[in-house]
Parts: C-alpha cells; structure tokens; sequence
C-alpha cells in the first residue's frame, strides 16, 4: 500500500487496523484526546471504556490470553499510566502480549513537571518487555509495527508505547511496514538438532520419566498443546502442569497427574520428586513449583525447552537446555522419534505407573462432604459439572478460591483459564473475564472470585454492564482473605490480623445498584438449582456462594519443604495435626 | 542433654550450590538509543547483581552503536544469567563475555592529582615515570599524571601517590577488547 499522510493520532488508528486489532481497551484523559477523536471517526477498531485503567490492562490481558492475539489499551498521561502498571507488571512475569498506549505531555513540556506528567518510560522500564517514547512523527509508524512485533514474538510480554501530544497531532506519513525480522530481537524459534537428538534418546532410555509443562506451551500456540497431546499418547508418559499451562493436556486424559506445586496434587509431586527424567515444557522452575530448591527431584535428569535463554538454569540447573518455541521443538523431536523407530521402556514404565496409581491412591484432593455448609471444592465441582458441556472460560482472582478453582475446575483446551499465576494480582478477575467475553461474544465466561479480591475492581461491573457482557461472578464468600487467613495459621499463631473481611457489602445488592442479576446461596442442596439459574440468567450475574469460612486449600507444600512433604487435608484441617507447627524458622522468611 | 541436632541444609540454598565468586568482563553492543543505559542499569540493580566497573561511549557513529563494557563479580551461574537477561533487552545487539573467551585485553585510563613541595614531590614524579605515567598539568604545588593500564596498575600507583599528597583520582573505568584478528 502507498505513502498516506495522516496526523499521529490517526496513524495509531491505522496501525491497530493494520494489525487485525478489533478491540481497544481504554480511559480517556488530556493527553489521549487527539487518539479518542480519531477513534471516535472510524468503526473499525471498537473502544471499550473501563472504569479504571488497571481494569484495561487485565481486561487486554483476558482478551490476549483467551485468543492468542495482542491484546491493547490506552490509557492517559500520568495517573492513567501509573494505574496501567500493575496489570502491565502482572503481563511480563506471566508473557501475556499487550501493546500500551499512554499518553504523554507534548515534547517541549518533558521534564518540567507539567500537568499530568510522568516518566513512563522510566516506571514501565521494569515492568515491560519493551518501551518507547515517541520523540518524532517520523518514527511512530515503525515503532507502532515494532511494538505488535516485540509483544507477540520470542517470548511474550507487553510494550509501551508513550506519546506526546504533540507527535498525536503532528502530520507524517504512514506506509504499513512488513516487519518479518527484528534489527536486534530476533528469538530462536528451532531448538538445536543435536539436543533434540539427544532428548528424545534419553526418553527412549527414562524408566520413570514426566513431563512437567507449563503457560509456554499456551503461549505458543494450540499446536504446541495438540502436539504435546500427541507425545503424551506416543510414549505413555505422565504429564502435569503449572497453573498457567493448565488446559494444554487435557484434564480428562489419562496421563494427566493433576496440577503440580504448591498447591498442586499428591501424585504429581511425587512424580516429580522421584522421576528420572524430567522433561520441562514451556515452565520456568519458579518457586512456587520447586518447593525447596535443594530437595527438588534430587534424582532426575532435566531437559527444559524454553523460548527464553534467561530461564534457563535461572533457579534449576539442568542436563539438556534446549532453546526454541515448545511446538518448534515438539514438533522435532516427535520426527526424530518416529525417524529412529524409537521405543519407551515399556516394563520400567508400567512399574512407573504402579507407583503413580498407588500415589493417585492417597487421593489428595478428597475433603469432608458437608449437609448443612458449602464447602469451597464441592461449589467448584458442581460448577465444573454444570457447565463443562458450555463453550465456557474460566478467569479468577488470587486466594484460596483461585486454587480451588485450579485444582476441582478441570480444562479439556487450552486458553479456556485465565488466571494471575506469577503475580498473583487480586482484582485481575473481573475485567479478564470482560476482556476475554469481548474476544467470545457467545461463550460462558465465569470469574471465579474471592470476598475480597473482587472488590479490587468491582468497578468494572458498569463495563460489563454498558457493554451487554454476560460476565458471570462466582464468589466464594468465605468472609476472610482466606488464603492470608491460611498463612496466619500456619505461621503466625492463627492470629488473624486484618484478614477477616469486615463490613462486606451485600454482593446481591450490589449487583443490583449495577444493573445486574445478584443470586445468594448458602445451602448445598440448593446449590445446583441456584447455579443453573446463574447460568441461564443473561446479562451480568453476580453469584454470593456462601462456604465454610475456615475452610483451608490442600493438599499444601508448605514453604520451605519439599515435594514429597505435603501437608494433605486429611492431616491438616480433619486430622486434628497442629498445622501451626509444621513450618520451621526458615521456612517463615519464604513467601 | 543431648547433642545438638545438625542444623538442616537451608531452604534458600539454591539447586545451583555454592560456587565461587569470579569477576568477568562483559562487552555489551547497544544501539545508541536514549534509555538504553538505563536499562542494563536497572537490570543489574533490579536483579541483584553487581557492576564493579562500567562504561560506555558510542563506537560506530553511523549505525547510532554503542560499546559498553562492564565488570561484574559473582559465581559463574549467575554470570551466565546475567549475560541472558542482558540478551532480553531489546536494544541490545550481542552480548559477550570476555573473561570466557579468554586473554581479553582491558585497560583504564586515570587522571591523578598530587599535591607537595619538596622531596615528596620529586618522589612523585620519580615514580611516574617509572609506571610510565604522563604528565599532564603542573603547577609549582602539585601535578596531574595520567596514567593508562590494567585496573590494578592503577590502584598500585594510586596506593603509592597516597603519602606523597594524594588529592583526587579520576578514573574512566574498564575498556576491553579480544587479541587476535578476530572481531567479538
Ligand atoms: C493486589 C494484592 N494485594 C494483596 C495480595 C495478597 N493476598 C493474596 S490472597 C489474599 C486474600 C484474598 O482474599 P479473597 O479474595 O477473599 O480470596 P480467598 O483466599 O478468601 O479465597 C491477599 C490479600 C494480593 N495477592 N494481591
Ligand atoms: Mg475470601
């Protein structure tokens, strides 16, 4: 296409059509005014108005995360950015693509402490994976190309872009640019064929092998997770899961252990504890998956492919680094295997599987069934039961719930689960679950939330509501900061400083002084009828699932332990153990 | 009583193990661009890591490319992270650590005021010239030496001009380059 001359505020415009983009979250404000104007005199990209910006970032990252697409927000000059950064912060530690405009003072203004000003380039230099300051109209038509390029290749995260106003009034020429290679960011796509060689013959030789994957192979795409499937099916090796890479490998298949980690399955961290051979697919050996470093599967040889060098041999040193996109990588070695004939130890792996099964035994997600009291896992089962056969997306908040929703919601595909994983940032919930019913106009979107969380952003309830969205709130009412409530009984004497939620507002109620459609229900005979009713209500439901309040989430690796010294249900809140006790000094000083 | 029960290993004690603590020197190829400086900055302050010497200068005009080199200390791992998360950075170009390719040549450049009268001055001068320092600025009260060499000729002489009226040091930090035809 030719040359056009067009002001700044409209190339953004042009840019975002230029690249498939259909929807932008955002807040007006000064500095942005000339971008809204142009917005406002097209009907390609669609503006959706949150009620504050940190709701644009999450709403961009639900929206990202569900489709695989670039997600974008826009948002004004100083505190329309700095309420950007903590959903901006929250995109890097988990790779989500976002592109975010800010607004800034016109040029011959920076510096001087104007009106709304701020250093964003400067505050968001930590917190994104790339950011510019347009200093010149001649630049801006690259960089807006740059930054879609910079967010969605390698390994995702989110650019900013920061525009003075003058530049958004300024005339230049826009020409859309094919952008195929980065000057100097250029990931490596195709793992080394030597160890991808290498991989697939020490899996031939493993007798106790797992895959332990992660949000990496969401990230690169479904046919990371179809290929993943299909090795899994190949060579009949268990498989778990972060939290973020939950969904890949389907929950229903056979070979699936059940998420791993701090709060994950008795069976899966055994697997990985005892196995031989670990092979780490698109996760990044964070704390909340090792446990303690020192004791994490002290017997096994790991190959780790990872798109990024820098996670590599950052927390665990492994034997086999390969560097490249899991479905480049999978897709190798799946070839290589097939080339050579190559076959699994069958015998030693049916032994695998015998002690699996027997760990799979302890069932470590039991807990004590309640008649008179909702317990948190039973509300998820029967909200996983009761929608599983809708086109349905789950997003949640940070706490107990979000565990529960983890551990008892079970995912059959990928970008079905959206949830603040690195983090772990409360109020992310609500607008993912809007950002994510944008991208899926018809499907059941669900926010699993906590008390607490949902009222980081509850303002977010008008976007939902001004849009027509059909955002499901599920809380799980346990009137605590039930996860904080958790970690003062086992630290800190059950003194419950400051995590009891007094003074909660009436969620029905609320929901009504929005427009919306507010359920309450407390009893767990009533529980399947008030859900239904939930589900088949359209518009806005806010959901008040009043549980058991002191329920605690197990099975729990308690900081500082290791895999194989789980804290299981039936010790913890049942078993009368003194949980207070299990944790040791230096345990204390962990997160 | 009994003995008391060895203390168990430490849950922070990294997979990693406890390795020693080395200096490299990493020559970084940026483009020349505002904000990038702060960026490597902010990576080593952020992340916890040390620079014990840095600097930068623009070394291909047209290109808009420059060379900063630093010296960091820490065990190899984290040397090895180090030189991947500087790799992250989008406008940097090639990282590359010279310690490990080996027999780098590293020089710094000082610029040293001494003040005095008397023997004390004719010392200093004596061993300037015997570290081959230049003189620079002279008055009939003090000198200025400039001196170019390895990081630790310079503190030797600087240790010596102390006694003999030490006033101010200036030193640029560490540049580096490989040996051989071969470029980085
Ligand atoms: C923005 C933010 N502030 C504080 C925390 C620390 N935090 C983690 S979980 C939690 C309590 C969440 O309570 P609620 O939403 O009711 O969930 P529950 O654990 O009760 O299910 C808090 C305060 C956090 N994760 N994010
Ligand atoms: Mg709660």
């Amino acid at each position: 296409m030719s040359k056009r001359q067009m002001t700044g505020a409209e190339m953004v415009v042009e840019a975002l059509k230029d690249q498939g983009v259909d929807v932008v979250f955002g807040y007006p404000g000064g500095a942005v005014l000339p971008i809204y104007d142009a917005i406002f005199q097209q009907n390609h990209v669609r503006h959706v108005l949150v009620r504050q910006e940190g709701g644009a970032a999450h709403a961009a990252e639900g929206y990202a995360r569900s489709t695989g697409k670039v997600g974008v927000l826009l948002v004004t000059s100083g505190p329309g950015a700095t309420n950007a950064v903590t959903g901006l912060t929250d995109a890097l530690l988990d790779s989500i693509p976002l592109v975010c405009f800010t607004g800034q003072v016109p040029t011959h203004l920076i510096g001087s402490d104007a009106f709304q000003e701020c250093d964003t380039v400067g505050i968001t230099r930590h917190c994104t994976k790339h950011n510019y300051l347009v200093r010149s109209i001649e630049d801006l038509p690259r960089i807006l190309h740059e930054a879609f390029y910079v967010a969605s290749h390698g390994r995702p995260g989110p650019v900013v872009i920061d525009l003075p106003k003058d530049i958004q009034f300024a005339t230049g020429w826009y020409e859309k640019p094919e952008i195929t290679a980065h000057k100097t960011y250029k990931p490596r796509l195709k793992g080394d064929a030597a160890s991808i060689l290498q991989a697939v013959e020490m899996m031939a030789k493993a007798k106790r092998p797992v895959f332990y994957t992660g949000g990496g192979i969401i990230n690169s795409g479904p046919l990371a997770s179809k290929l993943i499937r299909d090795f899994v099916a190949l060579t009949d090796f268990p498989i778990t899961s972060t939290l973020m890479g939950l969904g890949a490998y389907p929950a229903s298949g056979k070979n699936w252990l059940g998420m791993l980690g701090m709060h994950g399955t008795y069976e899966a961290n055994h697997t990985m504890h005892d196995c031989d051979l670990m092979i780490c697919v698109g996760a990044r050996f964070d704390d909340r998956i090792t446990g303690r470093l020192d004791a994490f599967s002290p017997h096994s040889k790991k190959i780790h492919i990872d798109i990024d060098p820098s996670s590599i041999n950052k927390n665990v040193r492994v034997d086999l680094p390969i560097v490249g996109d899991c479905a480049h990588v999978l897709q190798d070695m799946m070839e290589v295997w097939k080339e050579r004939s190559l076959k699994t130890d069958k015998a030693a792996l049916t032994e695998w599987w015998k002690q699996i099964e027997i760990w799979r035994g302890r069932k470590s997600l039991a807990y004590r069934p309640s008649k008179t009291n909702i317990k948190p896992q039973y509300a998820i089962q029967r909200l996983y039961e009761l929608t599983r056969d809708k086109d349905c997306y789950i997003t949640t908040e940070v706490g107990q719930h979000q565990m529960w929703a983890a551990q008892y919601y079970h995912f059959e595909e990928p970008n079905r689960w959206m949830t603040s994983g690195g983090l772990g940032t409360m109020g992310y919930g609500l607008p993912a679950a809007i950002g994510t019913q944008m991208a899926h106009p018809d499907a059941l979107v669900i926010d699993i939330a906590g008390d607490a969380s949902i009222l980081m952003n509850i303002q977010e309830m008008s976007t939902a509501k001004q849009y027509r969205s059909n955002v499901k709130i599920f809380i799980l009412n346990n009137q605590y900061m039930g996860m904080v409530r958790q970690w003062q009984e086992l630290l800190h004497g059950g003194r419950y400083a400051e995590s009891y939620t007094e003074s909660l507002p009436d969620f029905v109620k609320l929901a009504e002084a929005y427009g919306a459609k507010g359920i309450r229900c407390s009893d767990p005979n009533d529980l399947d009828r008030a859900i239904k009713e939930m589900i088949e209500t359209p518009g806005v439901v806010v959901f008040d699932c009043i549980i058991e309040a002191e329920e605690n989430c197990f099975p729990m690796i308690p900081s500082g332990k290791a895999h194989n010294d789980m804290i299981l249900a039936e010790l913890g809140d049942d078993g009368g153990l003194e949980i207070g006790s299990i944790i040791d000094e230096k345990g204390k000083m962990l997160v | 009583m009994n003995a008391p029960a060895p203390l168990p290993p430490s849950p922070y004690s990294s997979a990693l193990g406890k390795s020693n603590v080395e200096s490299h020197t990493l020559a970084v190829i940026v483009d020349n661009e505002p904000g990038v400086l702060a960026r490597v900055v902010g990576l080593f302050s952020g992340r916890g890591y040390n620079i014990e010497s840095l600097t930068v200068a623009e070394v291909a005009h047209g290109e808009h490319l420059s060379r900063i080199t630093i010296v960091t200390s820490g065990p190899p791992e984290a040397i090895e992270q180090i030189g991947h998360q500087l790799e992250r950075i989008v406008p940097i170009h090639k990282v590359t650590d010279l310690t490990l390719t080996g027999r780098a040549i590293e020089r710094e450049l000082a610029m040293i005021k001494v003040r005095g009268k008397g023997d004390e001055r004719s010392e200093a001068l004596r061993l300037a010239e015997a570290f081959h320092a230049k003189l620079i600025d002279a008055t009939t009260e003090s000198f200025v030496f400039e001196l170019t060499g390895k990081p630790n000729k310079i503190d030797d002489f600087v240790e010596l001009m102390r006694p003999l009226g030490l006033v101010e040091i200036a030193r640029t930090g560490v540049a580096a380059i490989t040996r051989g035809p071969m470029a980085m």
